[in-house]
């Protein structure tokens, strides 16, 4: 390659990499203001004094500790059951032959072009009936299965030579002990990606919990979020403290475990 | 471990299914019947009438004629974009250049964010007398551009909001087209004296398209069921005077605003139906398309 095209081809990477970083730095810088730096023209980039406790003038205005824990019980359970229930109806459908395998995960299959939000109302009246409407189990249950990620696994357990279990079979070990002890460790990094994509997604879901939670003390952090930019009014510094507080984690979590998240991305491309 | 057991099947998929059932497969057959109820006692779950009313309703509602048109518009003004910018940026990240996991990894960022987080901090940066993009605009001479309180400007914020957000994933999926990209037509069109452009042109957007197809169609599923931006960026309205009113965000406020569940459920439905044309179109093509 010509060093001219090679300075070109950097010179383009670095201005889209500071534009997509801009935001974040942006609202970062903005979250340590004192509130009179916040609005103010031309802009003061960094602040004159480095005001942490903005964070901590976020949780008092607002709830922030019950949305947060909120949020972690919600992520932490739906992500669990969601792994469990993924992890046997993948083997199955990749490895036990039973009546009716391929017409139901073909019915499967067929309802991930459905769009989420269509199923949104008949959801609603469906926990309305259960009485769970304000309730964790509103927020988690619903989750705890997904075709996304049977589909997902059920390839890779897939991949894994048949050999195997007929050998594990004349050792004596039970369908249940060989999936566990066998086939889970081998799909580990199908598994590590399932988890962090529902992670991801559970952290971030804004509309279902929006409309499943009326009370302020069962508000997720997303949900929580939009109703503290209504009380908190002008006051961006708070704002973009309660924003990097959703921000953060998972930017963290995707700088450390990043190679499992794209590929996942990369070799699914079905999730949007 | 191929083996015969009905039984054990069923109950290895059973925990899944429980749930699938009740939370995916019933409510596909109970929304596409609740966009026929015209009648409807939602706090003692009782029909008094069928029809097909709410259609005609949405049929004869401006509201949601602007619904579809904004929508139209943003999937028009999003995917084009997008897939050119992500394009160019996959194919720079592809070429022999240091740290490109670092740069990777930044353009991924926005993707694993929150949606309504980041369009908070895109209100911030919007604000018509202190936001950074007006400083930036006014560094060139362009004088300040009312984004949030303008009803022309709504949807031009939310499409470079949208855009952003969305180049990472796209990146992805053409980096990892590229590498399929077989280099020997390259090489071959290299000694032949084909030009970097003619080569772009003629090797490498050819081997390219197939998956270029996919994307796109992926990326207009997706862009017809924009919410969570226009809530967050408008502060709980779509936009000024309706100005960003989407789609999904006229369901929501017929649903959650009006407790409309029928003409709601008639919304849903000509979305779900717009986007299964998308999805047809692309499992047509794609059956047909020889991939290289």
């Amino acid at each position: 390659m010509k060093p001219l095209s090679k300075t070109f081809i950097y010179t383009f990477l670095i201005i889209g990499s500071l534009l997509m970083l801009l935001p974040f730095v942006w609202m970062l810088l903005t979250s340590i203001k004192p509130s009179f730096e916040v609005r103010v023209m031309p802009p003061i980039w960094i602040p004159s004094e480095f005001r942490f406790d903005n964070y901590l003038i976020a949780f008092e205005v607002a709830p922030f500790a019950t949305y947060f824990m909120n949020s972690m019980i919600v992520t932490v359970l739906s992500t669990i059951g969601e792994l469990m229930t993924t992890i046997l109806a993948a083997y199955a459908f990749a490895k036990v032959q039973f009546f009716g395998k391929n017409v139901l995960f073909a019915i499967l299959i067929a309802t991930m072009m459905i769009p989420g939000e269509m199923l949104l109302i008949p959801n609603f009246v469906t926990l309305a009936n259960f009485q769970w409407i304000d309730q964790y189990e509103a927020l988690i249950i619903p989750w705890l299965a997904s075709i996304f990620s049977i589909f997902l696994l059920r390839q890779f357990f897939k991949s894994v030579p048949d050999e195997l279990g007929y050998a594990a079979r004349i050792d004596g070990c039970t369908d249940w002990r060989y999936l566990w002890q066998v086939m889970v460790p081998i799909a580990m990094p199908a598994i590590i990606t399932i988890t962090l994509l529902k992670a991801i997604g559970s952290w971030n879901a804004f509309l279902w919990p929006l409309i499943v939670t009326n009370s302020t003390n069962m508000r997720t952090l997303p949900v929580g979020l939009t109703a503290f930019t209504s009380e908190a009014g002008t006051n961006y510094e708070l704002l973009m403290a309660a924003s990097a507080m959703i921000i953060l984690p998972m930017i963290i979590l995707f700088v450390f475990l990043q190679r499992y998240i794209i590929s996942g991305v990369s070799r699914s491309g079905l999730k949007g | 471990m191929k083996q015969k057991s009905h039984i054990k099947g069923w109950l290895y998929v059973l925990p899944a299914l429980v749930i699938l059932a009740i939370f995916t497969l019933y409510p596909i057959y109970k929304s596409v019947v609740m966009a026929f109820y015209t009648d409807y006692d939602f706090f003692n779950d009782i029909v008094y009438a069928y029809g097909f009313d709410n259609f005609i309703y949405l049929w004869e509602d401006p509201l949601f004629h602007r619904a579809l048109r904004n929508t139209f518009i943003y999937v028009l003004g999003v995917v084009p974009v997008s897939i050119i910018l992500s394009l160019a940026i996959a194919m720079a990240l592809n070429t022999k250049i240091n740290f490109k996991p670092l740069f990777r990894m930044i353009y991924f960022i926005p993707f694993v964010t929150s949606v309504v987080a980041v369009s908070i901090v895109w209100r911030w940066i919007f604000h018509g007398d202190y936001g950074l993009m007006n400083y930036f605009l006014g560094l060139v001479g362009i004088d300040p551009i009312r984004w949030l309180t303008d009803p022309n400007w709504n949807m031009p914020a939310l499409i470079i909001l949208s855009i952003w957000k969305g180049l990472g994933y796209n990146i992805i999926i053409f980096l990892a087209g590229l590498q399929m990209v077989n280099t020997q037509y390259y090489h071959a069109a290299q000694i032949d004296g084909a030009n970097t452009w003619q080569r772009f042109l003629n090797v490498t957007l050819p081997q390219l398209a197939p998956m270029t197809f996919f994307i796109s169609i992926i990326s207009i599923i997706n862009a017809f069921k924009v919410f969570d931006e226009v809530y967050a960026l408008f502060n709980d309205r779509p936009g000024v005077a309706n100005s960003a009113l989407t789609v999904v965000y006229y369901m929501y406020n017929k649903f959650y605003g009006e407790w409309d569940f029928g003409v709601a459920s008639a919304a849903a439905l000509v979305l779900f139906i717009i986007i299964f044309i998308f999805t047809m179109i692309q499992m047509y093509i794609g059956s047909k398309r020889v991939t290289y």
